[in-house]
């Protein structure tokens, strides 16, 4: 009896080095999106990103409220809800993916690796798959995470009326920033 | 050896059991779990496309730091017949700037040319629809105003008070955004008039407006509103107001196109001065343009 009370804490303590995940969260990452064209130029920021990270297999969530998006103009924020992206029909864009090579990097100092970051972008209710590039540091206990990448909205379904096609970039520059504590459970 | 078998299953069962806990493969539904735990409070946006339904205000207010210029026009009436290219001869106009001094908070003047009229008024939000944390199934303004009638007096010779060209109108808007495409409004007003015509109009008038609108897209839709004045608070001349329009929204601007029987476009004319009947062929085709113009951003 003895010998099989310690069998089973044995395995309970090698299932909990196996599978305890090392995760790291933020619920108020930014996002922002920069649109130039000659006519205007049109920003919006979302400082309620939620992102979390397993630093073990690399793989890495992002979603992000569409109505979060702040802009300059209130009836820009208003069109860009009830017109371009639905909100009231698909209220998150998400991104479903990994960090290539998470487990194989060293952090020193602060010092920013440059990475290469893949999966799933989902927004407006068509998903699509992106490569991008970014860096990742560590300072202290937190994971700083940043990446750039562009998207067209034509891809995601996203009509611009002809009224104002010249008013709105085919290529929207989209830019994130997370700083990722680590994740109590 | 059976002892030692069951020690096995269980602790594979255990082992099953903990790395299941484990396990939660899919981030994106970890990142869900969590922000479900910390839910916000979601305001409800665009009830209406336009500050009006269509002549009537709508619980939609101008922007913070916004200034929404309104042109409006009211043709003459289709009835008229060829003569007058059915009323588009004849157009009255309602020049109106609105300024938003927070999103709670506007003012605005205009000038009719209906009656030379001047308009100033002021709009509050008591409360916003909203969802979430906050639960609250409708949105609510105050709405009051101030008409100062500028036509020459119509008996020179009496003696005539400058408070007599004044008017005013209240109204409480409660509207709620049923889905998308569906929003109703109700309208109860109360009109004050300081100088009536005749012994039988009164000077004060009760009525309530019932507006709403269906979206046809993203960018149109059609709306619909009534008033109706409670009996015995008016001159019986005087017909309850009615209006069928489309608000078309393209950038900057919404358009609304619209058939009435009034040709008032301040409270105190089309909600207790209205003269078409609308059976007789007493309607006017009308527009207003709504362009907004962000005179300071948000930060």
């Amino acid at each position: 009896m003895k010998k099989s009370i310690v069998t089973i804490f044995i395995l309970l303590v090698v299932s909990n080095v196996l599978f305890a995940q090392q995760k790291y969260f933020t619920r108020s990452g930014t996002i922002s999106f920069f649109s130039k064209t000659p006519v205007e130029n049109i920003e919006a920021v979302n400082h309620q990103t939620s992102c979390i990270l397993d630093t073990q297999t690399g793989e890495v969530a992002v979603s992000a409220q569409m109505k979060g998006f702040e802009f300059e103009k209130a009836l820009m924020q208003e069109h860009f809800n009830e017109n371009y992206v639905e909100s009231h029909k698909f209220p998150k864009a998400t991104f479903k993916g990994e960090v290539v090579g998470f487990s194989s990097l060293t952090f020193s100092d602060e010092t920013p690796n440059t990475v290469e970051v893949k999966g799933m972008l989902s927004i407006h209710g068509v998903d699509k798959q992106i490569k991008t590039s970014g860096t990742v540091s560590k300072v202290k206990d937190n994971y700083m995470a940043q990446a750039k990448f562009n998207v067209s909205p034509d891809d995601f379904d996203i009509k611009i009326p002809k009224a104002v096609i010249n008013n709105i970039s085919k290529e929207i520059e989209v830019s994130i920033n997370l700083q990722l504590e680590p994740y109590a459970q | 050896m059976h002892n030692k078998l069951i020690t096995l299953i269980s602790s594979f069962v255990l082992l099953l059991f903990v790395s299941q806990a484990y396990a939660q493969d899919d981030l994106l539904n970890l990142l869900e779990q969590e922000t479900q735990n910390k839910q916000s409070t979601e305001f409800v946006y665009a009830t209406f496309k336009a500050t009006r339904i269509i002549n009537s205000q709508s619980v939609e207010t101008t922007a913070g730091g916004n200034l929404n210029f309104i042109i409006a026009h009211r043709f003459g009436k289709i009835n008229d017949g060829w003569y007058e290219l059915w009323g588009l001869d004849n157009a009255t106009i309602r020049l109106g700037l609105e300024y938003g001094i927070t999103d709670w908070l506007n003012i605005g003047i205009g000038r009719s040319s209906y009656l030379k009229t001047a308009d100033i008024y002021g709009k509050l939000r008591i409360i916003r629809q909203s969802s979430g944390a906050k639960n609250f199934p409708f949105s609510a303004v105050l709405f009051s105003n101030v008409a100062e009638n500028g036509m020459h007096w119509s008996e020179p010779d009496r003696v005539n008070y400058f408070s007599s060209r004044l008017s005013y109108a209240s109204q409480l808007l409660l509207a709620r955004k049923f889905s998308n495409a569906f929003s109703l409004q109700l309208s109860p007003t109360y009109i004050h008039r300081n100088f009536v015509e005749t012994k039988e109009d009164q000077n004060d008038v009760l009525a309530i407006g019932a507006g709403g609108r269906i979206k046809l897209s993203n960018r149109v839709s059609i709306n619909a509103e009534y008033f109706y004045q409670l009996p015995g608070t008016n001159s019986e001349k005087f017909y309850n107001s009615v209006a069928l329009g489309i608000d078309i929204e393209t950038g900057g601007h919404v358009f609304q196109f619209h058939v009435t029987n009034s040709k008032g476009m301040i409270e105190q004319y089309f909600i207790a001065g209205t003269t078409g009947d609308m059976f007789d062929g007493d309607i006017f085709f009308g527009f207003n343009i709504n362009r907004v113009f962000t005179l300071k951003k948000a930060k």
